[in-house]
């Protein structure tokens, strides 16, 4: 037997039609409560029964879980077509079912959607290809405002341009220092420990001018400010978005395009040729260090070599790669802003989107441009 | 030092019941944001199974006396008793466990958007609880079924209204049959059926979970349909000016601004001197 403490369920058919369920001790939030739908289900036959009657008379205390057992058991009632008396049940419990049960919409539940992994597959496949019309599609946009700029017929604050640059450009300066520093530094290790087997040291100049000038530089640079600005922008517009600040700009005629996201596009196009012309200074410097430290070469031998193999094409083309890089990141973090929903997950979703579409768009540009270069002999 | 005076010389209008048994007393508050002074000398009681309401403008320190009832933010200066205990004076798990007897509606609802309703409302039972999942599915269909929302228990929060997420955030509130709930703004947004609705549904809970309602407002209707208790919160003076029933305050209270406040400004808005 159970002691008086748990509570207590007693099944028993007082007549032939009628089930008797009998309820004490406190019936709360506990695992070890008795399930009422299965004892009456399992414990007595259920044939020729017309009537459940439900005594809690000796329930000390009850909570919803109380509630929730007897509503199971109503409802199995209404299932198998049996009446159901809830009369000795405590005021507020009865009112409670009632409340739970009256009024209620019948509503479907409505089942997950599952896909199968192809439908995924084609899904994923869809949305990349539309990623790509998206970004088509709002360089238009741009354009289309840029020439209403440049027409002096933009509505566009200087102030605005002003702080971009300031934010997404000198304030850049520590972390592409940094990072361009090191990649120099390591491009010049890989080609200090080839390079030494053949005794032709010298040509990690060579090695490090066009690597950097020409790849990393621009390359590295534009990462650094896909994590960091495309995230930024996508994050401030994702936010507007959702506090309907750009319906507002929208209803009072100020489009969008012109007042947030050219001041944005400006800024960077004009802003990251530079950053990355920092960068390859610094990431040659980086590989200067090492081919004095390691190799034993002079600045001056280093500096020399370095002028004969890096020509002004290269300077030229990285600057301009980077250009189109940064035209990349910042409208893919506008896009992503801009596109963003009301929902609160919105701004997370977009500022990660635009990260990951800006990184996938510099290094298929990037490989578009070596292919380009190559053919054109630059 | 300056003693601050009794807070009953300042209540103009005290109607607050005496016959109750204290569920949540408030002892000499002072709420501030470093050294700008929101409220001072709150003192006030809430009963148990009271619908209580707290009023004034805007500005004048609701949602953040909420947040002092709730252990979100620390006050300047008094305490906020929970049958008999000090909410600030208790040690952080015991505050986690006095707070556990507590549930609240936030303004929009506050639902978890990455989880579906049902899985919403489960979290506390999963967590606190340890009972079966057949019991909480139970449970969640039960609480859901009270609020009305009865077969969406697979929807996402973005994916219903705002009359929807905040009955939603009812039926989570209410999972772990609390004692004391509190409900910041619950009309706030919503269309005057839906509001209506959510009253009514505030006063069938309070009926039947014997729990005690603590309702942050300054809708009117709402104020006059659910209230049974209040206090106003006046922003001129800085502490409370009224207390109890708010029909009765809207009647009898003489003092203006009292009155402008529960009438919407029919009847003189002029502060005293």
């Amino acid at each position: 037997m159970a002691t008086t403490t748990d509570a207590q369920l007693e099944i028993s058919r007082p007549a032939p039609d009628t089930v008797l369920v009998r309820l004490a001790g406190p019936w709360v939030l506990r695992r070890d409560l008795p399930d009422i739908v299965e004892a009456v289900e399992h414990g007595v036959p259920l044939d020729r029964v017309r009537r459940i009657v439900v005594d809690a008379a000796r329930v000390e205390r009850w909570d919803s879980m109380l509630v929730a057992e007897v509503r199971r058991l109503r409802t199995m009632c209404v299932g198998h077509e049996l009446e159901v008396d809830l009369e000795s049940l405590p005021d507020g419990a009865r009112h409670l079912i009632d409340l739970s049960t009256a009024g209620v919409r019948q509503q479907q539940r409505r089942s997950r959607g599952r896909h199968g992994f192809l439908t995924a597959v084609g899904v994923e496949v869809l949305r990349a290809v539309r990623s790509v019309g998206d970004m088509v599609g709002f360089l238009g946009e741009t354009v289309e405002a840029l020439i209403a700029a440049l027409r002096g017929r933009a509505r566009f604050r200087w102030g605005d341009l002003l702080q971009v640059v300031q934010e997404h450009g000198p304030a850049a300066l520590p972390i592409v220092g940094l990072v361009n520093f090191l990649v120099g530094m390591i491009v010049a290790f890989i080609g200090a420990i080839q390079l030494e087997r053949f005794a032709a040291e010298i040509y990690v100049a060579n090695l490090v001018g066009i690597g950097v000038v020409r790849e990393m530089g621009p390359m590295m640079t534009a990462i650094i400010l896909s994590g960091r600005t495309s995230a930024a922008f996508a994050a401030q517009l994702g936010t507007m978005q959702v506090n309907e600040e750009i319906s507002a700009f929208r209803t009072m005629g100020i489009p969008p395009m012109q007042f947030l996201v050219l001041p944005r596009v400006i800024a960077l196009v004009a802003m990251v040729p530079l950053l990355t012309l920092y960068a390859n200074l610094i990431g040659i410097f980086g590989g200067a260090i090492v081919a004095l430290v390691k190799l034993h070469l002079s600045l001056t031998l280093f500096y020399e070599q370095l002028v004969g193999a890096v020509g002004i094409g290269d300077w030229i083309g990285g600057l301009v790669k980077a250009m189109v890089f940064g035209a990349i990141v910042v409208l893919s973090g506008c896009l992503r802003g801009m596109q963003a929903s009301r929902s609160a997950s919105a701004v997370g979703y977009a500022a990660t989107s635009a990260v990951v579409t800006s990184i996938v768009f510099v290094i298929v540009t990037d490989a578009i441009f070596t292919i380009i270069y190559i053919a054109l002999g630059v | 030092m300056q003693s601050p005076a009794p807070a009953s010389d300042r209540t103009i209008c005290d109607f607050a019941p005496q016959d109750g048994e204290p569920h949540i007393e408030v002892r000499d508050l002072t709420m501030a944001f470093g050294d700008v002074v929101l409220m001072r000398d709150l003192n006030f009681t809430i009963n148990r199974g009271d619908i209580f309401i707290v009023m004034g403008g805007s500005g004048s320190g609701k949602s953040t006396l909420l947040n002092h009832f709730l252990g979100l933010i620390p006050p300047a200066r008094g305490q906020v008793v929970f049958d008999g205990q000090s909410l600030w004076d208790a040690s952080l798990e015991e505050r986690d466990r006095m707070l556990r007897r507590a549930g609240v509606l936030y303004q929009s609802g506050a639902l978890w958007s990455s989880m579906t309703l049902e899985e919403n409302v489960a979290l506390p039972l999963g967590e606190f609880t340890g009972l079966s999942e057949r019991q909480i599915r139970e449970l969640v269909a039960l609480k859901l079924a009270l609020v009305g929302l009865t077969g969406f228990e697979d929807y996402f929060p973005s994916q219903i209204s705002g009359g929807m997420r905040k009955r939603a955030g009812l039926a989570r509130a209410i999972a772990l049959d609390p004692e004391i709930l509190f409900f910041d703004e619950p009309s706030a947004g919503l269309d005057p059926i839906s509001a209506k609705r959510l009253d009514d549904l505030i006063l069938d809970l309070r009926a039947n979970l014997g729990a005690t309602f603590v309702v942050v407002t300054h809708e009117l209707d709402s104020i006059f349909a659910i209230g049974n208790n209040s206090v106003f919160l006046d922003i001129e003076s800085k502490t409370q000016i009224a207390l109890g029933d708010p029909k009765r305050l809207r009647d009898e209270c003489p003092d203006p601004r009292v009155r402008s406040f529960l009438t919407r400004g029919r009847e003189s808005a002029e502060a005293p001197s």
